[in-house]
């Protein structure tokens, strides 16, 4: 059995002009040790999906599924106080805000600390050791002095190092990362992507990765699904999605990366034409067709998904007759 | 946070010094205070005599500068009408004003802030309604009107507390209602747009991503920022109290500074006046000062600037 099952996953909104839905049946499953990245771009509702996993959606949201379990448990049916059991202690969360996710009223050792103490009965010097130890896991030299810091006396990347310590104080068996290092320094990007990858690995974690850099992918990721308009169009394993890319969408994020050698210097970066369709309302079809080369009159009938190879299937219901023109 | 302090120190200390030239000319320009002090039925000699008795015949910066340094080493004159010198006429006042204001702005802040946060975190909802409800009726009834309310229940009526004066606790109940109810309202109003502010915030988020309880989340991380610029409305609704403590003393006989500037202001007793101005204005830019040195201990942004 999977550590985390999602099937159906639908998070609706209601807005002012009608009910937005945000995420519609949403299905995937994170084994231990694994990586899902979860890839799209903005509004395309992963952050959405990251949040109702931890039963963390904004109050307006409403949430349902089919499916939602953690280590074989009905997170559906679990009231509130058992939820807060798991969150943070075995399932861990990181945002994209490095910048406002501290408390800034706070030292940092108090805020990694707490982390550890609201869910292990613990003394203050064993979570100061847990928090020293994290902090230079992490990365961060001199730890024992950032304990007494505040987050405004720390840069981003030093801020979204505590994070992820943060999330480790409990040694979780889930963290989610949305968009870890979309917030900062190109440079510090790679680094904060390698130090998670690794940290996953030494903890034996498994990881829902939400990013829009495709390239982070390949090098990180054991599964991903692609979302476009709140649904999964394409998912499967990762090598078997950039090898073979199904959905004319995830084509066109793939042409979105220059590729070294191939790209010549000076081309403009790919972009897909158009933008995302409006989720408000009855929603009918392929979210997609506004944009797509392929469009033909049947995607606007219902959509299913088309099976590509073991594990990786497409929303596309043309997948076959394009692949038999290609 | 010492150049901050040093700072904040210099503000205050211009503030109060503008507060003294302002209210030593306005009362000085107000009338002929030499006619004033003579009385209705003095003839212009007379007048004439008082004016260089007093000295007032100078030129205004020079008694300014006079008073002024009497002032800081607390020599106020004596008092046209009271027996006594300004300062022990002050100085048997001014705890029964102190009490009341502490008493009414300690009352103000337990109803406020906890109907704020209550308001804020059930946002929307009936409890919300209510509490804004309470606000607005609360701005609505002028003090004056509660005190002569809380009168005519409580004392006159049912004769539970007494109806006047400042002699034992029980008669510091019902003016520290009319007056601390006079800052329930921004100080809830504030609380709960605050808390609002602060519980969408990122890092609420992540606190509850921990698994933080609700109660820690809200009085731990939330509160705790939220609070911040109450502190300094607290300050300044003081001020507004020790203001509005002229109308409550009176209304019920209370012998506190307020009493005393209406006596003053009633029989033009001038340097009673003046001394009670400053040294209202004082505690209030004091309160100031001291609500910016609680801020910068509450927000380690301004402490570690
Ligand atoms: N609190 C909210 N109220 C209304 N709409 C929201 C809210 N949060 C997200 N949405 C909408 O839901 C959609 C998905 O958002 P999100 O999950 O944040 O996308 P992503 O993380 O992929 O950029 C967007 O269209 C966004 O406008
Ligand atoms: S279903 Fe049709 S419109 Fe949608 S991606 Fe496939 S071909 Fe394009
Ligand atoms: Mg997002």
């Amino acid at each position: 059995m999977a550590l985390l099952e999602v099937q159906d996953l639908v998070i609706d909104i209601p807005t002012a002009s009608g009910l937005l839905h945000a995420v519609s049946e949403v299905s995937f499953s994170v084994d231990r040790g694994e990586t899902l990245a979860i890839v799209g771009e903005s509004g395309s509702g992963k952050s959405l999906t990251s949040l109702a996993i931890m039963d963390l959606l904004p109050r307006v949201a409403k949430r349902r599924a089919a499916t939602l379990t953690f280590d074989g448990t009905d997170l559906l049916s679990m009231r509130e106080p058992e939820m807060r059991k798991l969150r943070g202690s075995r399932m861990a969360m990181i945002f994209q805000e490095p910048m406002t996710s501290l408390n800034p009223a706070y030292t940092i050792g108090n805020q990694l600390m707490e982390a550890l103490r609201c869910h292990e009965d613990v003394g203050a010097e064993k979570a100061r050791a847990r928090a020293v130890e994290l902090l230079e896991r992490v990365g961060i030299a001199g730890a024992e002095r950032r304990l007494l810091q505040y987050p405004h006396q720390l840069s981003g990347g030093l801020r979204q190092r505590v994070m992820i310590a943060m999330a480790l104080m409990c040694k979780p068996d889930l963290i989610i990362a949305d968009e870890p290092t979309t917030a900062l320094d190109v440079t510090i990007q790679a680094q904060i992507l390698r130090l998670l990858h690794d940290l996953k690995k030494e903890f034996g974690m498994a990881m829902i990765l939400v990013t829009h850099d495709l390239g982070v992918v390949a090098r990180v990721a054991d599964k991903v699904a692609v979302m476009y308009a709140g649904a999964i169009v394409e998912r499967g394993p990762a090598r078997a999605v950039f090898k073979a890319p199904s959905h004319p969408y995830t084509r066109g994020l793939l042409n979105c990366i220059p590729v070294p050698g191939r790209t010549a210097p000076g081309t403009p970066l790919g972009a897909i034409r158009g933008q995302l369709p409006n989720l408000i309302g009855r929603l009918e079809g392929c979210a997609f067709r506004d944009r797509c080369d392929f469009a033909a009159p049947e995607c606007s009938g219902p959509m299913r998904y088309v099976p590509v190879d073991a594990g990786h299937d497409v929303r596309c219901i043309r997948a076959e007759a394009r692949k038999a023109v290609a | 946070m010492l150049h901050y302090t040093l700072q904040r120190l210099v503000v205050a200390i211009s503030v109060a010094i503008t507060v003294s030239i302002v209210a030593f000319f306005l009362l000085h320009l107000s009338g002929d205070i030499a006619i004033s002090i003579a009385g209705p039925e003095a003839t212009p000699a007379q007048v004439e005599a008082i004016r260089q008795q007093f000295g007032l015949d100078r030129p205004l910066v020079v008694q300014y500068l006079e008073w002024l340094w009497k002032a800081v080493r607390f020599d106020f004159g004596d008092s046209f009408y009271f027996r006594s010198s300004v300062v022990s006429l002050i100085a048997s006042r001014i705890p029964v004003t102190l009490t009341l204001g502490a008493i009414s702005l300690c009352l103000s802040l337990l109803i406020a802030v906890p109907l704020g946060v209550l308001a804020a975190v059930y946002n929307g909802t009936i409890i919300d309604r209510l509490a804004l409800s309470f606000s607005v009726i609360g701005q609505a009834i002028p003090t004056f009107c509660l005190g002569l309310g809380l009168i005519i229940l409580f004392s006159v009526t049912l004769r539970w507390l007494p109806v006047s004066g400042a002699s034992t606790w029980k008669h510091y109940i019902l003016p520290s209602i009319a007056l601390g109810w006079y800052a329930v309202p921004a100080v809830m109003r504030l609380s709960r747009n605050g808390m609002l502010e602060v519980l969408s915030a990122d890092y609420i988020r992540t606190a509850r991503a921990k698994g933080l309880s609700p109660g820690v989340v809200i009085f731990k991380h939330a509160l705790r920022n939220a609070i911040i610029p109450v502190v300094a409305l607290a300050a300044v609704q003081f001020g507004f109290m020790l203001g509005g403590s002229i109308v409550i003393e009176a209304v019920f006989s209370m012998h506190g500074l307020g009493y005393l500037a209406w006596e003053a202001i009633a029989r033009n007793d001038f340097p009673v006046v003046q001394a009670v101005v400053l040294i209202l204005a004082t505690i209030y830019v004091g309160l100031t000062f001291l609500a910016d040195i609680l801020n910068a201990f509450l927000d380690p942004r301004i402490r570690l600037a």
